[in-house]
């Protein structure tokens, strides 16, 4: 054995390693919500699954009583429903805002450019949850409590920051005499933008746009503050639901889990395109 | 239809004046180059025509129509770039139709002008292929076609052959030449190649600093130069230039050079010169030629000296020599072998023997 082929041996080794690492925990969750309360909870632990079911399930989504603990059910359709809303507007709007802005910073000069940029990044330095008092507070004033908007509104003001920085990268790889170029083929600017520097800029649009959506689709922290009642509640936050005084339901709060991840994993995987050519964008050249 | 008029032009960068007033009256049909060192305005001069640059002062027409305030898509100009900006996610056939289907032609009429167009440049084959799998060559040749569909008023051309290799630079130019000749239309090409202004060019304006040194034909420039620069810049090998001040010997105006070699004041000079004036003078490579080699000029002055270099060129030999302390180069046409320290005879043709005032730079 050579060493290169000893050097391939670890690297292989290293990435099992590490993707056991980072899937086990998730894989626990998917495994744990198809499994009886009993093997969940029992000492020593059952490794090797016995009966699998769909119980949890059945009783999250219709309602069904068979073996569901004796507790109601939870809404997990208003959830579902508010999650959808509150996740598909925030990221529209802070992508909207977000290239808007990202493109003004690529191509336009203007006063103390970088200073307003560096402050625009500075707001993300600031924990998340640090904000949720003073933000509850403001909201609770002008009664924004346990409302899409609210919700959406701070999802908007944390995504749009991140938006903004991919953007402004993607606008500023694009050569600015091709803008130029189809001005004097004709084009007003918004014509240029529209059909040269979109397009061009598509991948990192599309790649903002997830990360912003996940984001929205799986933040607890603060949406638990904001978020009261099934008006606002996401499904994240119903996970909490699944919690009584003295036990968990865990097989029900995985199953609620895998319902979440689920959503994510599919819209990952219809963007997956747009975010590896984002990456290489960079070899395009007029 | 589109002469082109400057009058007056100014371009600022913050406190920087990147073009300063500068006249310009570009004729219809006109092949004109601006030309110069990099940095002295050329590209500011041609963004402000195509109108991607704001007009800070002056005012610049096409045909009779003031064009200040005009967007460029309102002024018929097309502009090709250095880097072509071809866009990449569009075909050739995309990239050529483009701005008719901006401007709502109908589908027929767009695909008769591309092909036209596509015919002419050469490159109807690749109509359908992705500007990252043309060549540079031909990615050029696009950019130039997507410039002709429109038939517009006025060409602009910036620094259009500079990425290219220098073989295919060469076969470039002649294809814009050529261009020139079919669609006959104004022409304003940006380059900082001194070659390609005086190959391509009806007329050349040379810039330096935000300013036009010399408006003329390649000739005009290479045999009258209005300024030191233009004479130094125009012409390959550069001219020789030495700076000296001019003193009375034997009731005769001479110039001194700094290491004391006295040269005659050329005849027809003698009275624009006046004694202890500082000047440089200068004389092209084929202008001072080794005597026994070529043939004396009528008026000359000689000197001997020796090779420091030559540089055989197959039909010529330029010789590297000292005048003075200064090197110089001289341009050999008989094939005949030099070698490094041959001491030779040279004659300096003083009938073309061009002088310069030092302060002003100006041709006396
Ligand atoms: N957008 C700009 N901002 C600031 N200075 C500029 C800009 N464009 C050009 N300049 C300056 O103006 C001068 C002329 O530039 P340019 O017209 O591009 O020259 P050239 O094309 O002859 O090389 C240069 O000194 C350049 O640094
Ligand atoms: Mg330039």
């Amino acid at each position: 054995m050579n060493k290169k082929q000893i050097n391939n041996i670890l690297i292989w080794f290293s990435a099992i390693v590490l993707i056991i690492l980072i899937m086990t925990p998730g894989l626990w969750v998917v495994l744990t919500a198809f499994r009886p309360q009993v093997d969940v909870m029992a000492k020593p632990a059952v490794w090797i699954p016995r009966n699998l079911n769909l119980i949890q399930f059945e009783t999250m989504l219709f309602g069904g009583s068979e073996g569901s603990m004796g507790r109601s059910p939870i809404p997990v359709l208003s959830y579902l429903r508010n999650s959808l809303i509150i996740s598909f507007t925030s990221t529209f709007i802070a992508v909207l805002v977000g290239t808007i802005g990202g493109y003004g910073f690529a191509r336009h000069n203007f006063k103390h450019k970088n200073k307003y940029f560096l402050l625009i990044m500075l707001t993300r330095t600031i924990p998340g949850i640090s904000l949720s008092l003073p933000i509850f507070i403001i909201f609770s004033k002008i009664g924004l409590i346990d409302t899409h908007i609210g919700i959406i509104l701070v999802f908007v003001a944390l995504n749009i920051p991140f938006t903004v920085w991919l953007t402004d990268g993607f606008f500023r790889q694009i050569p600015r005499a091709m803008s130029e170029v189809a001005m004097t083929d004709g084009c007003t600017k918004l014509q240029a933008f529209w059909h040269i520097e979109l397009p061009l800029s598509r991948s990192g649009i599309a790649s903002a746009g997830i990360f912003a959506f996940l984001i929205s689709w799986n933040e607890y922290a603060l949406v638990s503050n904001l978020a009261r009642s099934t008006d606002s509640k996401t499904l994240t936050v119903g996970l909490m639901d699944f919690t009584a005084q003295f036990t968990i339901n865990w097989p029900g709060m995985c199953a609620l889990a895998v319902f979440i991840i689920i959503p994510a994993l599919i819209l990952t995987f219809m963007v997956q395109k747009h975010l590896v050519t984002g990456l290489t964008f960079g070899g395009v050249k007029g | 239809m589109a002469k082109v008029s400057l009058q007056g032009v100014s371009k600022f960068y913050g406190k920087v004046q990147a073009v300063k007033k500068i006249d310009l009256e570009i004729i219809d049909k006109e092949f004109l180059v601006l030309v110069g060192p990099s940095g002295c305005g050329k590209s500011s001069s041609l963004r402000m025509i195509a109108g991607l640059e704001e007009i800070d002062e002056g005012i610049i027409k096409i045909g009779d129509k003031e064009m200040n305030n005009l967007e460029p898509r309102e002024r018929n100009v097309s502009m090709v770039f250095q880097n072509y900006a071809l866009y990449p996610h569009m075909t050739v056939e995309e990239n050529l139709g483009f701005s008719l289907k901006i401007a709502g032609l109908a589908k027929k009429e767009i695909e008769q002008r591309v092909n036209e167009a596509a015919g002419i440049l050469d490159i109807t084959e690749f109509l359908q292929r992705k500007p990252s799998q043309l060549s540079g060559g031909q990615r050029q040749r696009v950019a130039m076609g997507r410039a002709i569909v429109r038939r517009p008023d006025v060409f602009l051309f910036d620094e259009p052959l500079s990425n290219l290799d220098a073989k295919l630079r060469n076969q470039m130019r002649t294809e814009i030449k050529r261009l020139h000749q079919k669609v006959s239309t104004t022409i304003v090409y940006v380059t900082h190649d001194q070659v390609e202004a005086m190959t391509l060019a009806d007329r050349i304006v040379i810039m330096k600093d935000g300013i036009i040194e010399q408006i003329g034909t390649p000739l005009d420039l290479f045999e009258r130069p209005a300024t030191k620069f233009v004479a130094t810049f125009i012409g390959s090998p550069s001219m020789n230039m030495i700076k000296a001040s001019i003193v009375k010997q034997n009731n005769e105006l001479s110039m001194k050079t700094n290491d004391g070699v006295i040269v005659p004041v050329p005849k027809d000079k003698q009275k624009s010169v006046i004694e202890g004036q500082n000047i440089s003078f200068g004389f092209r490579a084929e202008d001072i030629v080794p005597l026994k080699f070529g043939q004396k000029p009528s008026s000359a002055w000689e000197m001997q000296s020796s090779v420091n270099l030559a540089e055989p060129l197959g039909t010529e030999t330029l010789i590297f020599t000292n005048f003075g302390e200064i090197e110089i180069v001289s341009r050999m046409f008989t094939p005949e072998q030099v070698k490094s320290n041959d001491n030779l005879n040279f004659a300096l043709n003083l009938d073309r023997t061009y002088l310069f005032d030092e302060n002003s730079g100006l041709a006396i």
